[in-house]
């Protein structure tokens, strides 16, 4: 029971503490206007390189800006709590560190499906996208598959915020390495064979993917393995990055550097 | 005169090497606009224009400029304001501007590890090939450019202190510039009303000069808008800071952290 509480509650605690940018004033500029942006700019580009159709870029972009809030989010949970000091608090209680670190992650998960719709909501405003009454459901359980993967991926990242010193670093720099690698704006078979590899062991690559066919008018069945596949790898990521946490923090203990910024 | 000049040299040689010694302006500056021109190498290459990779690798190169200057600017008066040196900015018998200039165009000098950086991957990757059309209008464009951005990045700095999320709003404004000044796009493509922004916009000139120069046209016209516009910011930019200055001073916020 009070695993659930150190779940439910800390993690919304901690979110509330940790993230100026739940504040309007900043998560409007942020998290929606930036990665709305973002969807316009790549589609623009398609349009003048005459790639693909409007639709190819709607649906790579709002995907791929569900991992801005997975990625960033666990990166700032573990720097921000060294940052104000807090860590040393947090890992001396005997709570259940499962509970402590994945309650820190739903909201960042969450959130990352709540920008993710707004990319798709601002293409169909904005661009020549639309999706059928019937696509809806099945891309919004493929955003949440991979907000969840980005999410796990960005807790492995996040867990080297134990150790390093400048995680932020490595954060900005994941978010450019799905961009490139991950099918997001270039078709994944026009990558080389050895980007294609590490994209397909990377989030995103099959939620955009299964996304795309969704828009083409495949069922949830055609797509059934890409979101598997989606799902195994964030599972294999959260508990990469679960035990990364694990062996920082007991590490971090016997080596005293904690705290160190 | 040569006091200001001084000044200025000094001033923008250690904002060029603070920044450079900074973790975050080198990812901005110089990894970040690699990946912006491998993506768009392959959009081209893959799609119907093949023979646009100097086009992307250049106009990759201004993306990581106009970056530079919006992080760097924007934020510059509120960096002092932490670090607690604002008070001796302003405290300083020397106008404010003669200060706070050296740091602008600092922050839009660290954007031309951009152009080297995204030519030099371009020509050791995609075999980009770097033979400039006209190399010393070229040679003049570049820096017309880095000055005109770090005089729009006067106006940043002056106007975004009065904004108390100024951070959010350069992460706003990083996309749509990058959009509406034509930067990796024609702007024929885009809607009517965005015609009129781009042409107040340092980079849609600062763009069109270097290209022009690189690839072949009449880059003087573009040169010229781009330092005509680089003046009226720098007027703009000395009345805002005077504005911000004399506000921060009746306030007493100068300090306010």
């Amino acid at each position: 029971m009070n695993s659930v509480r150190v779940f439910f509650i800390g993690g919304y605690l901690a979110y509330r503490a940790l993230f100026n940018w739940i504040h309007w004033s900043i998560y409007v500029p942020t998290m929606l206007g930036g990665p709305m942006f973002q969807v316009l700019f790549f589609a623009y580009i398609g349009r003048y390189a005459k790639l693909r159709s409007d639709e190819f870029f709607v649906v790579g972009n709002a995907v791929a800006i569900s991992a801005v809030g997975g990625i960033f989010g666990m990166a700032m949970t573990i720097g921000g709590e060294r940052w104000t000091q807090t860590l040393s608090s947090i890992l001396v209680t005997p709570a259940n560190r499962l509970a402590l670190f994945l309650g820190r992650a739903l909201p960042n998960l969450v959130n990352g499906v709540i920008v993710s719709v707004f990319g798709f909501a601002a293409g169909w405003l904005l661009l020549d996208f639309s999706l059928k009454p019937i696509e809806i459901p099945v891309i919004a359980l493929i955003v949440i598959v991979t907000s969840f993967a980005c999410t796990a991926f960005g807790t492995m990242i996040g867990a080297f915020g134990l150790r390093g010193r400048d995680v932020f670093f490595f954060a900005n720099l994941v978010i450019f390495v799905f961009l490139l690698f991950c099918g997001v704006n270039v078709p994944l078979d026009a990558l080389p064979g050895w980007m294609q590899a590490i994209g397909r062991v990377l989030p995103l690559t099959h939620g955009i993917e299964a996304a795309r066919q969704i828009a083409e008018g495949a069922t949830l069945g055609d797509v059934s393995g890409l979101v598997w596949t989606e799902a195994g790898l964030g599972a294999c990521y959260a508990a990469l990055g679960y035990a990364l946490l694990r062996y920082f923090e007991i590490d971090g203990r016997r080596r005293a550097t904690l705290e160190t910024i | 005169m040569r006091h200001a000049l001084r000044l200025f040299w000094t001033g923008w040689l250690f904002n060029v090497k603070n920044l450079t010694m900074s973790g975050f302006f080198m990812l901005n500056a110089a990894i970040l606009p690699i990946f912006y021109a491998t993506i768009a190498y392959y959009m081209f290459r893959t799609g119907a224009r093949p023979g646009s990779l100097l086009y992307a690798s250049l106009g990759a190169g201004m993306m990581g400029i106009w970056s530079s200057t919006l992080f760097g600017s924007g934020g510059l008066i509120q960096w002092q304001r932490w670090q607690g040196t604002l008070e001796y900015v302003i405290g300083v018998p020397t106008p404010l501007i003669l200060v706070v200039l050296p740091m602008t165009i600092a922050t839009a000098s660290i954007g031309l590890y951009s152009v080297g950086a995204t030519l030099a991957w371009g020509w050791l990757i995609f075999d980009l090939p770097l033979h400039l059309a006209h190399p010393v209008w070229f040679a003049v464009a570049l820096p017309a450019a880095v000055l005109s951005l770090g005089l729009l990045g006067l106006v940043l700095a002056s106007t975004f202190v009065l904004l108390r999320n100024a951070n959010s709003l350069s992460n706003l404004l990083e996309y749509p510039v990058w959009l509406v000044t034509g930067l990796l796009v024609g702007l024929s493509l885009l809607p009517g009303w965005t015609r009129p922004i781009s042409w107040v916009l340092a980079p849609t000139w600062g763009i069109r000069g270097i290209r022009e120069a690189a690839i072949g046209g009449d880059p003087v016209l573009a040169i010229a808008i781009c330092l005509g516009l680089g003046l009226i910011y720098l007027v703009i930019g000395h009345y805002t800071l005077r504005y911000f200055e004399r506000l921060a001073r009746e306030r007493a916020t100068l300090a306010l952290a």
